[in-house]
C-alpha cells in the first residue's frame, strides 16, 4: 500500500490526437496519496479527454500513466475501475429504468471488490443516506432531479472504493445552498484518504477544496502550483478571458 | 473477352443497385431514419408498372406519373406522423433506432400483407424496351442499359440539387449534424419530412425501372430493401455520389465473384462483402477516415 | 438460489404447481392439442431466450433463426452417428459455439447495424448451406429418422421451457443479471463501474443461442426432413421478436405473455389467412412501439398497482 504523501497519480508525455486535432498535447503532472487536484481551462481545453485516458475510455497516442507506479495504460475501462479508480461524467449519466438503489449496487457489485446484490444493497443504502438520496432510493433514477442524479453519480461512484476519484464538474448548475453542501461534502470525501482530481469551473470550489491545480489551454498544461498563485497568474487570466468562455 | 462481358453485367447490375440504394440513402442520410419498408415502395412502383402496361396498354414509364405521387405522400405521411413522435421522445439515437427498426419492420409486414392479399404471391413480369444492343462487343438487353443510364442521370441529377441549390445545402448540413443545421435556422423537421419523401418516390421510380427486366412479386420487397441497404452502408450514409459507386463494386464483385466461384453463390458473396464491410470498416468504403 | 426460492415461494409454488399440471397434459390431451402445446413451448422458450440477451441489453438480435437453423441441421447430421439425446445436446452446444465466433466479431456493433449484421447472418449461412448441400452434398434436404413419439417431444420441450424461463429469471437476480442491464441502459457507464462488457454480452449470447438451437433440435425429431429453407426460415426471428416484445421483455414470464397469444392468433388466421397474419403481425409491431412500450406484464403490472394502491385508499397512483 501507499501512504500518504506518495505520488498515487503519474501522468508522463501524455498526448492524444482526434484526426488534426490535438486534444491533449505532452501533458505531465502529478498527485500525491490524500490530495485534492484541481484540473482547470477553458472548455476544449483537453480537460475531459484527460480524464478519458486516464480511465481507459481512449487509448494515449503516447505517454504514461502510472497509477502507483504502474502504467495502466492498455488497461481496459472495467480493469481501471478494478484498480480503484472511480469516475463521474460530464453529462450526467445515470441508468434511468434502474431504481436509485440498484445505481449504486451496480457500483458496488462489479468493483474492486466483488460481491452479491443483497450485500451491496445494504452499502448502497449507507452512500445514499450519506449523498442525501435515502428517501428517494426506491425510485427510477430518471425520476431524479437534475441535482439528485448528481448526488447519484457521486454515490455510485464511491461505491467502487475509490483510491482515486476523478470528478468531471462534478458541482457545475449548483445554486449556492447546494454548492456549499457540495463543497462539504467533497472535502469530506477527501479527508477520508480518497485522492480526488477534480475538472471545475467554480473557482470558489477550487479555492476552497484543491492542494493543487493544473491549467490547461489547447492541450496543453500553462501553469501549475496552488490555487491562489494559479488564479493570479497573468496567463492563465489570458487563457480564461482570451477564449470563448470568459463568463466561466 | 467472357470476363469482360461478366464484368459489363457486373456494372449494369451494379447501377441498378445503385439506384434502388439512393432513395434509401436519401432517408437514412438525411432524415437519419432507417426506413425498413423502403422496398415495399420499390415493390409498389414494380406493380404499377406491371398495371400500366398490362390492363391499361400504355407505356410504362406513364405509371410514375402515378406511383412517383403515391409513395412521396405516404412516404411523407409516415415521417410526419409516425416518425416524428418517436424522434420527439427518443433519448439517444440508439433508443430512436430500436424503435424505428420495429415501427418499419412492422409497415413493411402490413404493406406486404396487402400486397398479397390484393394481388397474390405470384410471379410477374412484362416485356419492354428488351431488344438487344450491341456495346463493345458485348450484347446487352436495351431496358438494362436504360435503367444504367437512368440511374446515372438520377445520382447526378441529385448531386446537383444537393451541391448547387438552398435545398440541397440545407439537406448535406443536416447529413453532418442536425443540431448545427437547426440553430442556422433551418427547419429540419420539415425538410427531413421531405428528403424522407422524396427518397420513397425514388424508390418506386427505381421499382418501375427494374421492373422491365426482373420478375417480381409481392414479396420482393424485403429483399431490395437488404440489397439498397447493403449499398447504404457500403457507400456511407448520407453519401449520394458514394451510393452509385457502392452499387457498382456490389455489382461488379456480384457477377465476377459468382462467374469464378459459383453463380449460386452470388447472394451469399452479397451478404459477405457487406458483413466484411460493417466489421472492418463500418463508415462506408466512400467516406474520408 | 434456495434463499431466492424462499424469498419468492408464491411465484414459486405457483410455478411447480403449474409445470405438474401441463406435464400431465398427454394424459389427456389429443395429437391436435400436444402439437399445439410443442409450437406453444417453442415460441415461449425461443422469445424467453432472446429476451434474455436482446430484452435485457437492447442489441435487437435477428439471428434467432440462423442459432434455430444451426441446431436443426446439427441434429440433422448427428442423429446419424449417435443417440437423440446426445444430438440434443450437441446442437446445443454447436449453437453456443458458433454464438461465440459471432460474438466476438459483431457485438461491437451497435444500434440499426447490429440489427442488420444479425439479419443478414441468417440470410449468409442459409445460402451457404443451401449451396454446400447442392454442390458437394448433391442433395437438396435431409431425412430425419427417429422414433421419438410426440409425448418425448412434448415433455423435453416443455422442460426446456421452463429451464429457460426459470433460468432467465434466476440470471436476472444476479450480479450476471444487473451486468446486463447496465449495458443495455448505458454501456458506457457499465464499463466505468467494473463490469467486462465484452465477457458478459458474449457468454449471454451465446447462453441465448444455445437454446434457441436446442429449441431447433428438439423440434427438428418432428419433421421428416428438412432443408436450408425450412432450417433458417427469418420468420422465427421476427415472431419471436414480437413474441418477447409484446409481452414484455423485461420481466421473466413476459415472453411466454406474448408468444401464447401470438402462436394462438397464427393458428387460427395462418391456416385460412396466412397473409392477414402477416398483417396483424405488422400491426403488433407498430402498437408495441407506441401503445405498449413495456409489453402486456407492465400492463398488468399497473393494473395491480392501481389495484392496490385503491384498496389501501389512496386513489391511482401518477
Amino acid at each position: 500500500m501507499s501512504g500518504p504523501g506518495d505520488i498515487l497519480l503519474s501522468i508522463r508525455g501524455l498526448q492524444k490526437a482526434f484526426g488534426g486535432l490535438v486534444a491533449v498535447r505532452d501533458l505531465s503532472f502529478d498527485i500525491p496519496q490524500g490530495k485534492i487536484l484541481g484540473l482547470i481551462g477553458p472548455n476544449g481545453s483537453g480537460k475531459t479527454t484527460v480524464l478519458n485516458l486516464v480511465t481507459a475510455e481512449f487509448a494515449p497516442d503516447r505517454g504514461t500513466i502510472l497509477f502507483k507506479d504502474r502504467d495502466i495504460v492498455g488497461a481496459k475501462s472495467f480493469e481501471v475501475c478494478r484498480m480503484r479508480i472511480a469516475r463521474t461524467f460530464q453529462l450526467v449519466r445515470v441508468l434511468p429504468h434502474m431504481t436509485t438503489r440498484e445505481n449504486v449496487m451496480l457500483g458496488r457489485m462489479f468493483g474492486s471488490a466483488p460481491t452479491v446484490p443483497a450485500h451491496a444493497a445494504k452499502e448502497a443504502d449507507a452512500l445514499l443516506d450519506r449523498v442525501g438520496l435515502k428517501p428517494r432510493a426506491g425510485m427510477f433514477a430518471s425520476q431524479l432531479t437534475y441535482i439528485d442524479q448528481k448526488r447519484l453519480e457521486l454515490a455510485r461512484a464511491l461505491a467502487a472504493h475509490p483510491e482515486l476519484l476523478l470528478l468531471d464538474e462534478w458541482l457545475a448548475g449548483l445554486n449556492p445552498t447546494e454548492l456549499k453542501i457540495g463543497i462539504d461534502l467533497v472535502r469530506q470525501i477527501g479527508r477520508e484518504g480518497i485522492t480526488i482530481v477534480m475538472i471545475e469551473h467554480v473557482m470558489e470550489a477550487i479555492r476552497a477544496l484543491c492542494h493543487r491545480v493544473v491549467v490547461m489551454n489547447a492541450g496543453e498544461r500553462i501553469a501549475e502550483g496552488t490555487p491562489d498563485s494559479v488564479l493570479s497568474d497573468p496567463q492563465v487570466i489570458q487563457a480564461y478571458l482570451g477564449g470563448s468562455d470568459a463568463a466561466a | 473477352m467472357i470476363l469482360f462481358e461478366v464484368f459489363l453485367g457486373g456494372l449494369l447490375l451494379g447501377g441498378m443497385y445503385g439506384l434502388i440504394a439512393l432513395g434509401l440513402n436519401l432517408q437514412y442520410g438525411v432524415a437519419r431514419i432507417l426506413n425498413l419498408s423502403y422496398g415495399e415502395f420499390f415493390m409498389g412502383g414494380a406493380f404499377t408498372a406491371f398495371f400500366t402496361i398490362m390492363l391499361w396498354k400504355l407505356n410504362p414509364l406513364l405509371s410514375l406519373f402515378v406511383s412517383l405521387p403515391i409513395a412521396f405522400v405516404i412516404n411523407w405521411l409516415i415521417y410526419q406522423y409516425l416518425m416524428i413522435p418517436l424522434v420527439r421522445r427518443a433519448a439517444d439515437q440508439d433508443a430512436l433506432d430500436a424503435d424505428v427498426v420495429l415501427v418499419t419492420f412492422g409497415l413493411f409486414f402490413v404493406f406486404q400483407g396487402l400486397a398479397l392479399v390484393n394481388w397474390s404471391g405470384d410471379l410477374r413480369g412484362y416485356s419492354f424496351l428488351s431488344s438487344p444492343v450491341h456495346l463493345v462487343g458485348a450484347t446487352v438487353a436495351f431496358n438494362r442499359l436504360f435503367a444504367f443510364l437512368a440511374a446515372c442521370a438520377l445520382a447526378f441529377a441529385l448531386f446537383l440539387v444537393l451541391r448547387y441549390t438552398r435545398f440541397g445545402t440545407a439537406l448535406r448540413a443536416m447529413t453532418i449534424d442536425p443540431v448545427a443545421a437547426s440553430l442556422v435556422g433551418i427547419d429540419v423537421r420539415k425538410f427531413s419530412a421531405l428528403a424522407f419523401a422524396a427518397g420513397g418516390a425514388l424508390a418506386a421510380a427505381s421499382g418501375m425501372l427494374v421492373s422491365t427486366f426482373i420478375s417480381f412479386s409481392s414479396t420482393i420487397g424485403v429483399e431490395y430493401t437488404l440489397k439498397a441497404l447493403i449499398v447504404v452502408i457500403l457507400a456511407g450514409v448520407g453519401r449520394v455520389t458514394g451510393t452509385l459507386a457502392a452499387g457498382l463494386v456490389l455489382g461488379v464483385v456480384e457477377s465476377v465473384g459468382g462467374y469464378l466461384v459459383d453463380p449460386q453463390l452470388t447472394i451469399a458473396i452479397n451478404f459477405g462483402l457487406f458483413m466484411l464491410v460493417l466489421l472492418l470498416r463500418p463508415t462506408g468504403l466512400f467516406t474520408r477516415a | 438460489m434456495l434463499e431466492l426460492l424462499r424469498r419468492n415461494w408464491g411465484i414459486s409454488a405457483l410455478t411447480a404447481l403449474g409445470a405438474g399440471l401441463l406435464a400431465l397434459v398427454p394424459l389427456f390431451g389429443s395429437n391436435y392439442v400436444l402439437s399445439l402445446f410443442i409450437v406453444l413451448y417453442a415460441n415461449v422458450a425461443l422469445a424467453t431466450a432472446w429476451a434474455f440477451f436482446s430484452g435485457a441489453t437492447r442489441y435487437i438480435s435477428l439471428a434467432t433463426a440462423a442459432f434455430f437453423g444451426v441446431g436443426i441441421y446439427t441434429l440433422a447430421i448427428l442423429h446419424v452417428y449417435v443417440s437423440i439425446p446426445l444430438a440434443v445436446v450437441g446442437a446445443a452446444i454447436v449453437g453456443f459455439l458458433v454464438a461465440l465466433v459471432v460474438g466476438l466479431s459483431t457485438l461491437r456493433l451497435r444500434g440499426v447495424y447490429f440489427v442488420v449484421f444479425t439479419f443478414g447472418l441468417t440470410e449468409l449461412v442459409h445460402q451457404v448451406l443451401n449451396w454446400w448441400e447442392i454442390k458437394i452434398n448433391k442433395t437438396v434436404s435431409r431425412y430425419i429418422f427417429t422414433d421419438v413419439s410426440n409425448v418425448n417431444i412434448y415433455e423435453t420441450l416443455l422442460a426446456v421451457t421452463l429451464i429457460t424461463i426459470v433460468g432467465s429469471w434466476y440470471v436476472s437476480q444476479i450480479r450476471l443479471g444487473f451486468a446486463l442491464r447496465a449495458i443495455g441502459e448505458d454501456e458506457t457507464v457499465a464499463r466505468h463501474t467494473g463490469v467486462n462488457t465484452t465477457r458478459v454480452k458474449i457468454l449471454c449470447f451465446a447462453l441465448s443461442a444455445s437454446v434457441m438451437a436446442l429449441v431447433g433440435a428438439v423440434l427438428a425429431l418432428r419433421y421428416p426432413y428438412i432443408d436450408a429453407s425450412i432450417a433458417f426460415n427469418n420468420t422465427w426471428s421476427f415472431q419471436v421478436l414480437i413474441a418477447a416484445l409484446l409481452g414484455g421483455a423485461g420481466r421473466a414470464w413476459g415472453p411466454a405473455m406474448g408468444a401464447v397469444p401470438l402462436v394462438l392468433l397464427s393458428e387460427y388466421l395462418a391456416g385460412s389467412f396466412p397473409h392477414h397474419f402477416s398483417i396483424a403481425l405488422g400491426l403488433c409491431f407498430v402498437v408495441i412501439v407506441y401503445f405498449l412500450p413495456g409489453g402486456i406484464t407492465r400492463l398488468i403490472e399497473r393494473f395491480l398497482h392501481s389495484l392496490k394502491a385503491a384498496r389501501a385508499g389512496m386513489g391511482g397512483h401518477g
